[in-house]
């Protein structure tokens, strides 16, 4: 192993220049390699940034068919946020839940693939990563099936008086939030297990045979050894998660609906650019207001 | 007592099947569903036992054309994606120049945006510059997203790799060219397969970004999104059950070939130690 760590690999650091990358047509080379792929990302990501940027800005009473006139109209911003604090508000809180509900689901999930399945890993871990295998809409729609008011779920439910006679699970707060922890669950659990596969044993032997309970154990060994992967699962959880509208219209009402509800019916159906881009850029300043406080506390800004 | 014993013991275990349970529920709603004969549009009740969905998943041809549609514009955007992808990749493991930073930057950012801001800002563009939208808006949008994840895949397995068997050939009197098509590319062919093979899949899936980009060309995420208002056919859960039985089919080969491939390795003996083949 020490000698390998000599030899240089290629990972991480850039590898010594070869002799041929002294010639000119070899300084141009990763230029060139770049280009294509860079310009696709400069102009169809970074520039319609920009556009939507402008976007926001513009005059709120022109309309698609007159046409925008820049005007740049900063009210437009406290205007949508007058409009729909409440959904910007019931995002950030759904999103909220099913990532406390995800961690509960998902910490135990990874922590048994990683250190206590043995030889059935590979096997769980496609498990995991099923649910991707099939359509994000057909398996959303699924739920409508099982908590469906006629379906098993409901049923035992009122019969257990869990749930009222007349009680619902499905268009209910309750089914967006299983939705979301559902959907996204496998973004959580892929980089955790990652984290928690590198975690030796024998450091919470070493703990245990320093008098730690099981519980302090995890707390001060396990959790935070896992720490990279808790935060990198977290945020790819939580970026999807509050920028979705799919659960919230299909297993909910309007009354469940999210700020991507708002943001989808702006720019497709009221046709009201300003006020689509205003709650998009909302948004976006938001997610990551949330990622860089959430990075700063945790404490592993490696991670990006 | 001795309950109890077990239970502590293994708790952790029963959670993550449970946990499995949850995450496995809908598929098998979905495969049970592809067999139903609903009583009406819009109910999505189990009713009946029927093979009908099977013997005619086109009964409704709009679906079909929507599937159809879809793998086209997946394929279009994976080979335009994977080969944009690839050569970045290369540039930014095996060669260093001014700028890495930034071109990182550039290429991490499309994974940490919400897709909502990038379907949004897209159609801001196409909208203003005039680009009426169909299927090759839908196309550009799907390159633009996947880039980064064919990036990501390619260059962990360039990483990974052993250089002194390029190296070797080159001392070998191998060209430039020979040793790229015969040593290079073989050694990274699996990570760009795998990621050809995410950039469809991401492709295929994807809602959101195409739902801003579509205008009224209707891939079968977009058919799945309007019939859910109008009813839904049954047939989409035998396409559902179908993409899911060619997905499982395609890891059960690949984990299958890799597991030859390691017992080759262990009838050619003990090789000197090549740490980029066992890890991938």
């Amino acid at each position: 192993m020490t000698v390998l760590a000599q030899v240089p690999t290629g990972s991480g650091q850039p590898p010594p220049t070869p002799p041929a990358a002294r010639s000119g047509r070899h300084r141009l080379l990763p230029y060139l390699l770049l280009l294509p792929g860079a310009a696709w990302l400069l102009i169809f990501f970074g520039v319609p940034l920009l556009q939507l940027a402008a976007a926001s800005l513009y005059d709120p009473s022109g309309s698609l068919s007159t046409g925008y006139a820049m005007t740049w109209a900063f009210g437009n911003y406290p205007d949508v946020l007058q409009a729909y604090w409440p959904q910007f508000l019931r995002s950030f809180g759904y999103a909220g839940v099913a990532l406390v509900l995800a961690l509960l689901l998902g910490y135990p999930l990874a922590y048994a693939i990683a250190q206590k399945a043995g030889r059935w890993k590979n096997l769980l871990l496609v498990c995991v990563v099923a649910p991707m295998f099939t359509s994000f809409l057909v398996r959303t729609l699924a739920w409508k099936t099982i908590l469906s008011d006629n379906g098993a779920l409901v049923g035992v439910l009122r019969d257990v008086h869990l749930l009222a006679p007349d009680g619902r699970l499905l268009a209910t707060p309750f089914a967006v939030v299983l939705g979301l922890t559902y959907n996204f669950l496998p973004f959580l659990v892929l980089p955790l297990y990652a984290s928690l596969e590198r975690l030796d044993h024998r450091l919470l032997e070493a703990a245990s045979d320093l008098y730690a309970s099981p519980v302090q154990a995890f707390r001060r060994v396990t959790l935070p050894l896992s720490m990279p992967g808790l935060v990198a699962g977290t945020l790819l959880f939580f970026i999807p998660a509050s920028g979705d509208y799919i659960n919230a219209e299909l297993l909910g009402t309007p009354n469940e609906y999210m700020i991507g509800n708002v943001i989808d019916s702006a720019f497709l159906v009221r046709l009201d650019y300003p006020q689509g881009a205003a709650l998009s850029f909302l948004l976006m300043a938001a997610i990551l207001a949330v990622v860089f406080g959430y990075l700063r506390r945790a404490g592993t800004e490696e991670v990006l | 007592m001795r309950v109890s014993r077990w239970l502590a013991d293994r708790w952790v275990m029963i959670v993550a099947l449970l946990v499995l349970g949850y995450l496995a529920l809908p598929i098998l709603v979905v495969a049970g569903l592809s067999f139903n004969r609903p009583s009406s549009r819009l109910s999505y009740d189990f009713n009946e036992f029927t093979l009908d969905n099977w013997r005619q998943p086109c009964a409704t041809s709009d679906m079909c054309d929507a599937v159809v549609r879809s793998v086209q514009i997946g394929f279009i955007a994976t080979v335009v994606a994977t080969v944009l992808g690839t050569l970045m990749a290369f540039a930014l493991v095996r060669h260093r120049f001014r700028g890495r930073s930034g071109v990182n930057v550039l290429i991490f950012l499309p994974m940490a945006t919400p897709e909502l801001v990038m379907g949004t800002s897209l159609l801001a563009l196409f909208v203003s510059a005039g680009v009426p939208l169909g299927f090759w808006t839908i196309v550009i949008a799907h390159v633009m997203f996947c880039v980064s994840f064919v990036v990501v895949t390619v260059k962990a397995r360039l990483a990974g790799m052993d250089r002194r068997l390029e190296e070797a050939a080159m001392d070998l009197y191998a060209s430039e060219w020979q040793t790229f098509r015969r040593i290079t590319l073989p050694l990274v062919l699996p990570g760009i397969v795998a990621a050809a093979l995410l950039a469809f899949s991401l492709s295929f899936d994807d809602f959101i970004i195409t739902n801003f980009n579509a205008g009224t060309t209707v891939t079968f995420p977009m058919y799945v999104w309007g019939a859910a208002q109008r009813g839904i056919p049954p047939q989409v859960n035998v396409i559902g059950t179908a993409m899911f039985a060619i997905a499982l089919l395609l890891v059960g080969l690949s984990s299958l070939r890799g597991r030859r491939a390691r017992r080759a390795d262990l009838l050619a003996g003990p090789a000197p130690a090549h740490p980029a083949r066992r890890s991938s």
